[in-house]
């Protein structure tokens, strides 16, 4: 309860914010209508109200501002429409409409999935090869730490139109996106988990004259483990930034990121809004469950997993 | 075939002196660690040059990296106007209002613990959600030109920058906290000469964090719409043309732009947080 109720009261917080703020997002649209339907407004032409602060228009007609809250195509939905729409959307529909926000959201996360298997299992591969090789380390390492601070998203259009012209499609170039940008995070974790170990615990293993092998099944590889978990939760959230920007480009008809497009070329707000929460539930979800697979295994292994 | 085989030629040569360079008794030498890593990345050029010339790998697919060059070298220009557009002007004023907005809320929260416990989940909780997907909706709200760029930055550098100053706050201990108190020194004397100074490497690392955020968020906000120029723009269009040479130089742009930020704040902080066991040779 100590501390539920601060979190609950900061998202109350916020949610009462965002119904005031819809007031002065909408009330341009919210007295044009108004117009058009014989009520008096101050002041009476569009032309008049288009030079006055959206505060000032609230304040000159405190009657219309619970219109702001239930129109069709809001500049700001208020949060009982997205709320109305993400049940209509994912509910309602069956799974297989072209309108279901949850086929649309399983098409971006399978894209997220794949990439992500594959970006981590290519990651630990590289850590295990940078641990091992000194020549390796020495020359990759610096790149991997380098590539970090580039916006490698933005070779995400690109990726996509040249799959595209040699006829690669659908999935996959999605999640070449996804487990690029999982990758890296990934790599450097696990070089970080793999080195952990100290020199005591390698010595020792030396004394038991452990092979290579055997130090790296015993020793390094359960110690990578706290830090391997740290970064799979950057990765898979990187990778589904990655899958949804991925569909950009090519004008995808299906996804989120799909969703969001057409959205914004139709004013569909409301649509644009719907599917952004739809995203941060399924990060939230993925988030959520490798912090439930990183509690369960460290406890299983005998680490205080935090 | 001879450009292939000479690239694989190439590989093994390089590949073997690295090995020798790291199993050498130099190894720890500053220059070997800089040679080792710029031989590599110079193997990668080579390579992807005579493997692109040898199979005739068509220009759509991947264009040579001397090509890259080229168009680079050519387009200096085009590419600084896009760089002003989306650097400049969308990720670094989005970055300064962003980073500096959430310190300061930072500040004003860390008095009560009670917000401190409520907005610290929900920060690290809406950190992890793709935030990019805003983009759109402010895009909308703050028209074509950069202003809408700097918007997206913003809201996606406050929050990582949020949970790291408010950490990092609470990072003095209570002795030193305690001293301060028997100094007698006010709430603004303990903030500005214990606490701040403390959370500097956490604020740093928020920074870090940010920078490549930020050039991130204002590239790909031009996805939504931008005026005729901007990174982001320049490398859908480019893209949509076929331009692959022009997307490359684009991208080295970013690249370069993305890592020189990264570094600038890096340098920042070692003169800053010159104290930190981190920083120490």
């Amino acid at each position: 309860m100590n501390r539920i109720l601060p979190i609950l009261s900061v998202v109350t917080a916020i949610i009462a914010f965002w119904y005031a703020a819809v007031v002065p997002m909408n009330i341009h649209g919210v007295l044009d209508q108004a117009e058009r339907d014989g009520v008096v407004v101050v002041p009476g032409t569009a032309k008049a109200r288009r030079d006055f602060a959206s505060l000032g228009l609230v304040m000159l007609n405190p009657g219309q501002a619970a219109k702001s809250w239930m129109q069709e195509r809001p500049r700001l939905p208020a949060p009982h429409q997205v709320a109305i729409e993400l049940w209509q959307t994912t509910v309602e529909k069956k799974v297989t409409s072209k309108r279901s926000l949850v086929f649309h959201a399983w098409v971006t996360l399978s894209a997220t999935l794949l990439g992500f298997a594959i970006g981590t299992g290519l990651g630990v591969l590289l850590a295990v090869g940078i641990v091992h090789n000194k020549a390796m380390d020495m020359s990759v390492m610096p790149w991997a730490i380098a590539s970090q601070t580039i916006p490698i998203l933005a070779i995400a259009p690109m990726v996509i139109v040249v799959l595209n012209s040699i006829g690669i499609q659908g999935l996959v170039p999605k999640a070449i996106i996804s487990a690029y940008l999982s990758f890296f995070p990934v790599v450097v974790g696990m070089v970080a988990g793999l080195r952990s170990p100290d020199a005591m615990q390698l010595d020792l293993l030396k004394t038991y004259h452990a092979s290579r092998a055997a130090t790296f099944w015993k020793l390094r590889l359960p110690a990578s483990m706290p830090y391997l978990f740290t970064s799979l939760k950057v990765g898979i959230a990187a990778s589904l930034v990655g899958a949804i920007v991925g569909e950009l480009p090519t004008g995808a008809v299906r996804g989120l990121g799909a969703r969001l497009l057409t959205g914004s070329y139709y004013g569909q707000t409301v649509q644009i809004w719907s599917a952004l929460m739809m995203a941060a539930i399924c990060a939230a979800v993925l988030v959520g469950l490798i912090g439930l697979a990183q509690r369960l295994i460290l406890q299983r292994m005998g680490m205080t997993g935090r | 075939m001879i450009w292939v085989a000479a690239a694989l030629l190439f590989w093994g040569m390089a590949w073997a002196l690295n090995a020798w360079l790291a199993r050498s008794r130099h190894s720890g030498l500053r220059a070997v660690r800089i040679a080792v890593p710029v031989i590599f990345g110079l193997t990668i050029l080579v390579v992807w040059e005579l493997l692109v010339r040898g199979l005739n790998v068509p220009l759509v697919i991947l264009p040579p990296p001397t090509m890259i060059a080229a168009t680079f070298g050519g387009n200096l220009a085009i590419l600084w106007e896009d760089f002003v557009q989306t650097f400049l002007k969308g990720a670094l004023s989005g970055y300064l209002i962003g980073c500096g907005a959430a310190v300061a809320l930072a500040i004003l929260i860390d008095r009560s613990p009670f917000l401190q416990k409520g907005l610290l989940p929900v920060g690290n909780f809406i950190a992890a959600l793709p935030i990019i997907g805003t983009a759109p909706i402010l895009v909308m709200w703050f028209g074509f030109d950069w202003q809408s760029k700097a918007a997206v930055v913003v809201v996606m550098v406050f929050f990582p920058m949020l949970v790291n100053t408010v950490q990092g706050l609470a990072a003095s201990s209570a002795m030193q906290r305690d001293l301060m108190a028997t100094y007698s020194a006010s709430y603004w004397q303990t903030l500005l000469k214990l606490r701040l100074p403390a959370a500097m490497p956490f604020i740093f690392n928020g920074l870090k964090i940010a920078s490549t955020l930020a050039l991130i968020g204002a590239i790909v906000a031009e996805f939504f719409g931008s005026p005729v120029r901007g990174m982001g723009f320049r490398i859908s269009t480019s893209v949509g043309q076929l331009a692959l040479d022009m997307v490359w130089a684009e991208i080295t742009v970013a690249a370069l732009a993305g890592t020189l930020f990264y570094g600038t704040v890096a340098l920042v902080e070692r003169g800053v947080t010159f104290w930190h066991p981190s920083q120490r040779k």
